[in-house]
């Protein structure tokens, strides 16, 4: 039995896999970034997309090393060699992966806390979702009201408010990075400081009806002056419909914390934000 | 004509059908005249009159079918009709469509019935991918293209690639643990019928007023649960598909278990039989959450009750952990057949033994261990408890290391071995490989919480399941397919048509797939009909390069049609394979076995002199075991 041309085979791995690195390093893959979740995001994607180039390296060129040198001739009626396994090996192949997944989940988990942290003095914005259009409130502004548009100072962190009025929603802002569903009955939020002034858009990623690939927002990242002229220019008149929603739903909530007794993490909370501080 | 009608067949099953619709059209008439309710009530989540009738028609058609008359004898203390078992085997085509027990002709049913869904749920697909090829909408309502995708999924999970590995186990298996037939053949026959019945629910819910169901495969409450009528066709299609599913399961548990041949032990066992074990846990464990599941919304849904109605304290979440609690499991039912037919496939043609077998066998388990702590990773987004995301990263993250076992150890495989690479199925097993390799990597980015985040419900995610669905279940689907083809039928498939099949296959998955996890990075959501125009180009390629994938699989299929009525005959182990399938002849005998063989070393003792996995009946008997001669590979 030969034996294998480690060295080599290793060489070739990391030139493939650094080759891959680079090529692959060398696209914004996620778009525009707007906010300060965006780097430690893109970083992580950066070093996951490196660990991975070298895993499909190695994998690449074991298979391609073994189709050139075990590549049997035609009419070649022989069996190969009767190696059943080797344990050292099978345990060192189960072990690294272990640490690298250990190690990238780790990585994630002080991303994830990094990105969610809440500050005391954030802005709430509340986003209703139905189907199939956002409006925004602002309570902290005087309960005022935008429809199909948001305006943010940049600069601040912003902690949306989610509330579905039908069925769920989700709200994302690809160049913020975040995400997160509108769920009926559920107080979900989002968390956001951006970093750059502009217009971007606002989707619905969840499935909610035939005109979900329709329901679709703006958001406008602008300085604290310009966003307190727009918050001045809003008035205060809410649509009919809309507000009529609402009432039903808060007293459809009123009804469940009557029957729950109002216990703390049923799921169910007060929804609009604009009392009980 | 009146023996014909009493006669188990398909008059009496047409009569059944009949019966069984009217008797479901006459409860719900007669129960709403006594409740003094409009007898017609044709709100959009309503229509008892259709939804009933829908449940009652196919057990009148089963019945009338004859898929209970023994067991109905029997409950009713009546002498049963001992089966004479000429209806075993197949001689005519028409042989085929018959409540048949033969393990072998229900697996060639099951193989058949779930290429032709894998059809249909491929013209969905295209069509699809004509209103995607360009910005903007061109050919279908906004609501139809929801029905699309819906049905899409739903076909090809539910009625191709969970039953076809079925189906493929259900011919193989057997033959390869040295059993006659499976444990429970009338109940296996069952478990096939209720298929098509799936299949003809799902797209007959194009016929219902509103549209075919439109909340996605997933049919999220409470989306699904205000849909139109389209949406009970799911909800009631799904318990038929995971009846067959649950009652497969069973049969090649206990098969499994109490049926091999003497000498079998588990470590004799190959390893396509492991993964069956090990999918058939995950099956019967897991698919009565999904059942539940589309349950509570139909009965939201017709009975105005109100799991998922949070207005009147349901939980609207609730929905999701049953649904995943299923579903996830769900990917690994789709994977772990796939990953047994890659072990067989490649060791036979590198003339190796799997590397590191029973760890192959143990990954299997710490697979199906590991898939039922999974599933929240499809709710990293939905709200759930934020502290329930890091366990489930941290568990779907490990899922990845025996999964990873498996793709080393098919890689150990070839080395030192002798590679043939003439066969179709040895090509699609090594592209498979490379093609999951790459599902794999984006499926552990998407179990990273901050990747998550900014790609889930995006075209990533979309582009991982066809990664590892087409270029994994897919390809091991065709790979198992061409390697046993010549043992179900008795003749040699093309192998030019083959690879011609395999290089168009491969190429197009890759064109079709790549771009969409780029599009999806870059802001592209999943289930839209229209996108920024930005991603034209990119949606183009992905279409053009799907149609010529769709074009590609009409030569697979030709070379099937065609080779299985003219091809040249097999021989009874072309691939020179050491399984006890391989030593009997092809097709193999209606009973399989005269005498039950005797199983004497492992499944894949190539390249040891002498050594042998089985001893068929007939044979000189007092061979010796033989010892394998391990050689140790040096590090």
């Amino acid at each position: 039995m030969t034996r294998l041309p480690i060295l080599k085979l290793v060489l070739a791995t990391i030139v493939f896999g650094v080759i891959q690195s680079v090529i692959l390093l060398q696209f914004d893959w996620f778009g525009g970034s707007a906010s300060t979740a965006a780097g430690p995001i893109d970083t992580l994607l950066d070093v996951t997309i490196v660990i991975s180039s070298f895993i499909f390296s190695l994998v690449c060129v074991a298979l391609g090393y073994a189709l050139i040198k075990w590549r049997a001739k035609p009419g070649d009626e022989s069996d190969g060699l009767p190696i059943h396994g080797n344990t050292k090996l099978e345990i060192v192949w189960t072990l690294i992966p272990v640490a690298i997944v250990l190690g990238l989940a780790g990585y994630s988990w002080a991303v994830l806390n990094d990105i969610e942290k809440k500050e005391a003095d954030a802005i709430h914005i509340n986003a209703y979702a139905q189907q199939f259009a956002w409006t925004f409130g602002y309570p902290e502004s005087g309960d005022k009201w935008s429809e199909g548009e948001v305006h943010v100072p940049v600069g601040e962190q912003i902690i949306f408010d989610l509330q579905a009025q039908d069925v769920l929603h989700s709200f994302w802002v690809p160049e913020w990075r975040i995400k997160k569903d509108a769920v009926p009955g559920l107080k979900t939020d989002v968390v956001v400081t951006p970093d750059k002034e502009g217009t971007y858009q606002l989707i619905c990623v969840e499935l909610c009806g035939i005109g979900h690939t329709t329901m679709r927002a703006k958001v406008v990242v602008e300085s604290r002056e310009k966003y307190e002229a727009w918050l001045e220019s809003l008035d205060q008149e809410v649509p009919d419909d809309f507000l009529k929603t609402v009432d039903q739903y808060r007293e459809a909530q009123a009804k469940i914390e009557e029957k729950s007794g109002g216990i703390e993490g049923s799921g169910v909370t007060e929804v609009t934000g604009d009392e009980e501080e | 004509m009146a023996v014909a009608i009493r006669q188990p067949g398909w008059y009496r099953a047409a009569i059944g059908t009949i019966i069984g619709a009217a008797f479901g059209f006459g409860l719900v008439v007669a129960l709403r005249a006594i409740s003094g309710l409009d007898i017609f009530q044709t709100e959009q989540t309503g229509y008892p009159h259709v939804i009933v009738p829908l449940i009652t028609a196919p057990f009148g058609f089963l019945i009338g079918f004859g898929a209970f008359d023994y067991w109905f004898r029997w409950a009713a203390g009546k002498p049963t009709i001992p089966e004479d078992h000429s209806g075993h085997g197949a001689t005519r085509w028409q042989d085929y469509f018959k409540f048949n027990t033969d393990h072998k002709v229900i697996g060639t049913q099951y193989v058949v019935t779930t290429l032709f869904f894998f059809l249909i749920g491929g013209l969905l697909a295209l069509l699809m991918r004509a209103e995607l090829a360009q910005p903007g909408a061109q050919i279908v309502a906004a609501n139809t293209f929801n029905g699309l995708f819906s049905t899409h999924a739903v076909v090809m999970i539910f009625l191709f690639i969970i039953p076809v590995f079925a189906g493929l186990a259900n011919y193989v298996l057997p033959l390869m643990i040295g059993a006659p037939d499976m444990a429970f053949p009338r109940l296996n026959a069952l478990s096939f019928w209720l298929l098509p019945i799936a299949g003809i629910i799902f797209l007959a819910s194009f016929l219902a007023p509103g549209g075919s169901f439109d909340a996605g495969w997933t049919g999220y409450a409470p989306l699904s649960t205000g849909a139109p009528l389209g949406q009970s066709f799911f909800n009631i299609g799904v318990q038929f598909a995971g009846a067959s599913s649950i009652a497969t399961a069973l049969n090649f548990l206990v098969t499994i278990i109490t049926m091999r041949a003497p000498g079998m032990n588990l470590w004799r066992m190959p390893l396509l039989v492991w993964a069956n074990l090990s999918t058939s846990l995950l099956v019967v464990g897991a698919t009565p959450f999904v059942a539940g599941a589309q349950f509570m919304v139909f009965f939201d849904r017709i009975l105005g009750m109100n799991f998922f109605n949070f207005l009147e304290g349901g939980d609207v979440l609730s929905y999701q952990h049953i649904f995943w609690f299923y579903s996830h499991p769900a990917v690994y039912i789709m994977m772990l057949p796939g990953f047994g037919i890659i072990s067989e496939i490649v060791s036979t043609h590198a003339r190796k033994p799997v590397f590191g077998y029973r760890l192959m066998a143990l990954a299997l388990i710490g697979i199906v261990v590991l898939s039922y702590s999974v599933w929240a990773h499809h709710m990293f987004v939905a709200g759930m408890f934020s502290w329930l995301r890091v366990p489930i990263m941290i568990t779907t993250l490990l899922i990845a290391v025996p999964t990873g076992i498996k793709v080393f150890s098919w890689l150990g495989t070839l080395f030192y071995g002798k590679i043939h690479t003439y066969s179709t199925a040895m090509l699609f097993a090594l592209a498979f490989i490379i093609t999951f390799t790459i599902g794999g990597i984006s499926g552990v980015m998407l179990g990273m919480i901050p990747i998550d985040i900014h790609v889930s419900d995006t075209y990533f995610v979309v582009a991982h399941i066809h990664f590892v669905l087409f270029g994994g279940s897919v390809f091991t689907i065709f790979a198992g397919i061409y390697h046993w083809f010549p043992k179900m039928t008795g003749r040699m498939y093309d192998e030019r048509l083959g690879r011609i099949h395999f290089w168009g296959t491969v190429v197009c998955t890759w064109l079709t797939f790549v771009p969409m996890h780029w599009v999806g990075m870059d802001g592209m959501p999943r289930r839209v009909a229209d996108y920024a125009a930005q991603y034209g180009d990119w949606n183009l390629l992905i279409s053009v390069s799907s149609f010529v994938l769709g074009a590609v699989q009409l030569i697979f299929l030709y070379n099937m049609i065609v080779s299985w009525r003219f091809g040249p005959k097999a021989g009874n182990n072309p691939w020179r394979a050491n399984s006890i399938e391989w030593q009997v002849s092809s097709p193999p005998p209606v009973f399989n076995f005269d005498e039950i063989p005797r199983v004497v070393g492992g499944p894949y003792e190539f390249g040891t002199p002498g050594a042998r996995h089985a001893i068929m009946g007939g044979e000189e008997a007092d061979v010796p075991e033989p010892k394998p001669t391990t050689v140790t590979a040096p590090s």
